[in-house]
């Protein structure tokens, strides 16, 4: 190693570049770009996540090239030398103060933001879509309407959705990066997650947690459009699509594969209530309670 | 050939791959050159009596170290199979059932067969030698240990050409891998094989425990020992309390498995929550216990190499135990999106990122015992101060994904990987290779080669960059692990690529060390000395490698940095020291006096009391395998038989009369006449 | 120096001590083994945190109330309890050095513990022969389980005693077996603290819920 660190460091950062600079533009990253309040309280935290550490990052980072290049053992080194510095009470205070103050900025903001995304602050009663992940596929049931849908699911703007969530087959997870974070889907387990969308657009949302041989192609889109091309979109699959009967059910369930996408203008009552009852859900009774309240 | 017979073939081996018949031929050729080697110079005495049998814990860290090194080898080549699958969408290279046993065994080989004996090479090589002490406190379970990692590792890696691999990810979720869901002998042989290795795993933290605390030299007090010492202790301390845990989820998911009970299955009232809590309570702490050593032994590489104290020593030792309580706290972050309840995930929250405050210290203690020191770039510096970037970068993602609310977005994405493979390879990794290049000639007696370990590094150090920096930006991208393939209009192309890259760059690093290794054994510089680095601990009192007593006399510690006092004794420059703090004028005047008094080695030497030699650990591990094969196949003629001899190997041990044996004086100085010592 | 001499000799007696702590091996084992049973103690409490979640999971089967015997485990809390206390008894006259009196305190304790066992057995026998078995329910295969796997600690125990006996009666109480004898009985009260534990947390409780 001839060359001073430094210029190495200098190497470093060029290719650190490159990905940057190559990939385009940044709509591309979805979890930076909101569509909705969910996603957007979460971006924003990461941005102050990502300027706090940074300010340690950066100094520790510069602070690590100077000291190195500057007592780095060389013969004409005139840098002072002292073997048996080892305490200073000054500079301990200083770097356990540091981190103590930059990790209670962050803490006191994740905790408030932790009770703030339970649920929606809204006064408008939500959309309840309940949906259930199965190898290899996604079923979205809305109760309300008496539809259901396959591998994507159509939400109105500006209302909140609540995502009832459950598994009839292993852990899968529920997650739709434009318009909030994920949550997993367990058998037996009705968990709720609340997103919202502010514009129409369809958004990518992919299974998080993995169930085996077809878990890559859990993609599913998430279309959103005003209340008015959702209620004719209900209308539509509720007259022309056919119904998801008991066996139907059996198939989508039994069936290991990968479906494309698929409507049914009606589905079998306490379907997914009993699901949740017999995969563990009867243990758990305020589950059970949110699931079919 | 009877059907019965073809049945049992296509169910027993692993067919129709050509990258697994690649890997039969490879095995057997292996063993073949292996069998014939010994055969033809005719070392399988050598072999039974120096390695086999041994309870020498030099030689037992010198096969955790290349057990360790094969294991990253493997798992090395299941990261280049898998980058090479998603170097761009729709790739035709493995299939899903594949890739996902591939990904499978590289998490499970380098954790626990990696990770795992590349620390406890470390424990064994340094420990004993820097607290002064002959072996550890239980030798004979030191031998135990390494055999049941050793065949508990064989378990896992004959399960990718026989039975088939496990497929359900290295933290094995039920019920992916229940018996609903994961049908063949897969997830039996992750099972069992990591049951196996833990039981060793137990036994090194108690040994550890043990020695550290009982088998100290004379005058070293805790706050006197060396802070490798001190992270293997808190190692020591978390593997006691958290391995345990691991034990019993998988001993219940292999109930489920084997004897069809409801643990965690979806019907009957089973759990599978229950199961990740269990793991996750062994897996958090895990991550510290691999870690700590490897913090260890960059605090005492960069005071070494700075030739200067360490410096805030009170502070290190502190953050180090606030680690080893906060561990415990910590583990729901794995699970934050688990439906938990906010108070809970505030709790969790704030307790991960407040493990941040304590590392933080550690890396500003590095950097300050650099200031004011003589910094030569030797390789186990090189990986120090690689390290340090690398890992705050990786510590600052870390305080990110503790944000809970956060974590939704990042959690299972690319994001997360990225920061782990970001903690695990720049803390674990490095440390380990900074502490392989730092002990080498302790071990061997000689040097690595300076300017292959250079090339090795830079590869490896850019290399990394290259792969993992990409990863995150995906992740913010929403791609999600552990898929083998990918949608093409998202993005992702781009990155993939230029990480896929940077993977085989890490692999060309690999490969040079390797390279630089083998070089070394032949052209390596002889290290005469014992001390080649000016080193400051006791290990560097000895010859390299050391008598296989350790110390004809046990040293008198007076002081921190025992053996530097020592030397400056010695060379009679204790005038210099610049400090005016009274506890250092202390130890300047005790050293003076007591000093000189070890070094000349006055009085007669003693017999030494050393435990003997034995088969019987051996024997036991492979009566284990024996076993454990037996249940992964659940060949219950095959277990029992295993299972017996077990409990015989116990029982022979319990009736053991003779255990130990003293080396004469003769012997003793005739072997310190032979290194120039006496 | 007289430290260090101290530890050059570390296989040499040291008389102000019990027996079994004189030799620097003995007291090693000792602290090692205390150490192993912190290891033990958490893998029970794991079985025992798992059971607390299943108990209630009896999949319409059996419950706690309808299968445990109020008089089978209460023998076998007493049984445990006392055989406990003749094993300390053991320890007790292997500290005088009477080899006669802690060969029989031992054998009773041996007694005990296979009469335990036996109890144990016949109460597994008589739940699978009613259908509760292991793979009824999420409670009873947690059921089975933490038991069981106390009934094979306690199993394992008197294998282990037995051979310390022999080799007791064999080669007398000396540096060596003296810390074995000691060893084996810190296990068995062990498993009779872990036992208290299963009676209040099984059976106890399962009887009044």
């Amino acid at each position: 190693m001839n060359k001073p660190f430094w210029t190495k460091w200098r190497h470093l950062m060029f290719v650190l570049l490159v990905p940057l600079v190559t990939s385009g533009c940044g709509e591309r990253y979805l979890v930076l770009n909101p569509a909705g309040p969910v996603a957007r309280i979460e971006q924003r935290l990461i941005i102050l996540t990502i300027v706090m550490v940074l300010i340690v990052v950066i100094p520790v980072i510069i602070l690590t090239a100077v000291i190195v290049a500057r007592y780095r053992d060389r013969p004409d080194r005139t840098a002072p030398y002292m073997p048996e510095w080892s305490e200073s009470k000054v500079l301990e205070v200083v770097w356990w103060g540091i981190p103590i103050v930059i990790i209670g900025i962050i803490g006191t903001f994740t905790v408030r933001d932790t009770f703030r995304l339970v649920k929606p602050q809204l006064p408008e009663a939500p959309l309840t879509i309940q949906v259930t992940s199965l190898n290899w596929k996604w079923l979205f049931q809305y109760p309300d309407q008496n539809i259901a849908t396959v591998n994507y699911c159509k939400i109105p703007t500006n209302r909140p959705v609540e995502f009832v969530l459950t598994s009839d087959a292993p852990m899968n997870s529920f997650w739709v990066p434009q318009l909030g974070g994920q949550e997993y889907t367990m058998p037996g387990m009705a968990m709720r997650l609340w997103l919202q969308a502010d514009k129409p657009g369809v958004y990518f949302g992919h299974g998080a947690n993995f169930t085996g041989k077809g878990y890559a192609k859990m993609a599913f889109d998430v279309v959103a459009t005003d209340a008015q091309g959702f209620d004719q979109w209900t209308k539509q699959v509720k007259a022309s699509a056919p119904p998801l009967t008991k066996q139907g059910y059996k198939n989508l369930t039994t069936k290991q594969d990968i479906v494309g996408k698929q409507e049914f203008s009606s589905f079998p009552p306490g379907m997914f209530e009993a699901d949740i009852r017999i995969n563990g859900g009867m243990y758990m009774k305020h589950q059970l309670k949110e699931a079919t309240d | 050939m009877p059907a019965s017979v073809t049945n049992f073939a296509t169910h027993f081996f692993v067919l129709g791959d050509p990258l697994i018949y690649g890997a039969d031929a490879s095995i057997v050729l292996v063993t073949l050159a292996i069998l014939f080697v010994l055969t033809y110079f005719k070392k399988w005495g050598w072999l039974w009596r120096e390695w086999l049998t041994t309870v020498d814990h030099k030689k037992i860290g010198i096969m955790y170290l290349i057990a360790a090194l094969l294991m990253f080898f493997r798992g090395g080549v299941d990261a280049i199979l898998m980058r090479t699958q998603l170097v761009w969408p729709g790739m035709h290279f493995l299939q899903s059932e594949h890739y996902n046993e591939i990904f499978t065994t590289h998490g499970t080989i380098m954790i626990l067969f990696m990770a795992m004996p590349f620390i406890f090479a470390m424990f064994n090589i340094a420990v004993p030698l820097q607290i002064g002490a002959r072996d550890v406190a239980f030798p004979y379970l030191n031998a135990i240990s390494f055999w049941m990692f050793f065949f508990g590792a064989m378990l896992l890696n004959l399960s990718f050409v026989i039975g088939g691999s496990p497929d359900a990810g290295w933290v094995s979720y039920p019920p992916l891998a229940g018996p609903e869901y994961s049908i063949g002998p897969g997830e039996n042989f992750y099972l069992l094989a990591l049951q196996i290795s833990g039981i060793g795993s137990m036994g090194t933290g108690i040994n550890f425990f043990v020695t550290i605390l009982k088998m100290r030299a004379p005058g070293m007090t805790l706050m006197r020992m060396p802070l490798f010492c001190w992270s293997v202790l808190a190692a020591s301390i978390l593997i006691i309390l958290a391995f345990p845990a691991l034990t019993a989820a998988l001993a219940l998911l292999l109930f489920d498995r084997l004897a069809g009970s409801h643990f965690f299955t979806m019907l009957a009232g089973g759990n599978p929550m229950m199961y990740i809590n269990l793991f996750w309570v062994w897996g958090h702490p895990e991550v510290y216990i691999v870690v700590l050593p490897a913090f260890g032994i960059f605090s005492e590489v960069v005071a070494t190499f700075s030739r200067k104290r360490t410096f805030g020593y009170a502070s290190m030792v502190a953050s180090l135990m606030t680690i080893v309580v906060l561990s415990y706290l910590v583990w729901a972050h794995h699970f934050f999106t688990m439906g938990a309840g906010p108070g809970v995930n505030s709790f969790f929250a704030l307790a991960s990122m407040i493990i941040g405050i304590p590392t933080g210290v550690k890396v500003f203690n590095w950097l300050f015992t650099m200031y004011r020191g003589r910094i030569r770039m030797t390789a186990p510096m090189l990986w120090t101060v690689g390290f340090i970037p690398n890992f705050v970068i990786g510590g600052a993602t870390g305080v990110m994904l503790a944000s809970a609310p956060t974590d939704y977005q990042y959690h299972n994405s690319y994001f997360l990987i990225a920061h782990f493979h970001q903690v695990l390879i720049g803390g674990v990794v490095y440390g380990m290779l900074a502490g392989m290049y730092y002990w080498w000639p302790k071990m061997f007696g000689h040097m690595l080669n300076e300017r292959w370990a250079r090339h090795a590094f830079w590869w490896f150090n850019i290399g990394f960059y290259v792969c993992f920096m990409p990863q995150y930006l995906v992740g913010l991208m929403g791609m999600t692990r552990r898929i083998y393939d990918y949608p093409g209009d998202m993005g992702w192309n781009t990155l993939n690529l230029v990480s896929t890259i940077g993977a085989y760059m890490m692999g060309i690093g690999f490969i040079l060390l390797v390279l630089d290794v083998v070089y070394s054994i032949f052209y390596g510089e002889r290290d005469k000395t014992g001390d080649p680095w000016d080193g400051r601990t006791l290990e560097w009192s000895l010859p390299s490698p050391a008598p296989h007593y350790n110390f004809a006399r046990i040293p008198i510690v007076t002081a921190r940095d025992a053996w530097w006092i020592m030397k400056e004794a010695r060379r009679g420059d204790l005038t210099d020291v610049s400090t005016t703090e009274g506890v250092e004028s202390v130890r300047v005047t005790q050293s003076k006096q007591t000093a000189p008094q070890s070094l000349k080695q006055s009085g007669p030497l003693q017999p030494i009391h050393m435990p003997k030699d034995s088969g019987r650990p051996f024997v036991l591990s492979v009566c284990f395998f024996i076993f454990g094969w037996g249940l992964v196949f659940q060949w219950y003629w095959m277990a029992i038989p295993g299972f017996l001899g077990i409990l015989a190997s116990l029982l022979a041990r319990s009736f053991e009369k003779e255990t130990s044996y003293h080396i004469p004086v003769e012997e003793i100085e005739k072997t310190e006449a032979a290194y120039g010592r006496l | 120096m007289t430290v260090a001499e101290h530890h050059l000799h570390e296989w040499e007696e040291d008389h102000d001590l019990p027996l079994e702590y004189s030799t620097e091996e003995g007291g090693l084992k000792i602290f090692g083994f205390w150490v192993f049973l912190v290891t033990d103690m958490l893998l029970f409490a794991c079985v025992f945190s798992t059971y607390a979640v299943l108990f209630r999971h009896t999949n319409y089967g059996p419950t706690p109330v309808g299968i445990f015997d109020v008089k089978g485990f209460t023998a076998e809390t007493l049984i445990l309890l006392t055989s406990s206390f003749t094993s300390g008894l053991g320890t007790l006259f292997m500290r005088r050095g009477q080899k006669g009196a802690l060969i029989g305190w031992v054998l009773v304790t041996i007694v005990l513990g296979l009469s335990f066992i036996g109890l144990e057995l016949s109460e597994f026998i008589a739940d699978v022969q009613n259908g509760a078995t292991m793979q009824r329910s999420a409670f009873l295969s947690a059921f089975f389980t933490l038991v069981g796997m106390h009934g094979c600690h306690v199993t394992f125990g008197i294998f282990w005693m037995t051979s310390v006996l022999i080799q007791v009666a064999v080669r007398g109480i000396n540096t060596v077996t003296a810390p074995k004898v000691f060893i084996v009985g810190l296990y068995w009260h062990f498993l009779d603290v872990v036992w208290v534990f299963i009676f209040t947390v099984v059976y106890l409780i399962g009887e009044l819920t």
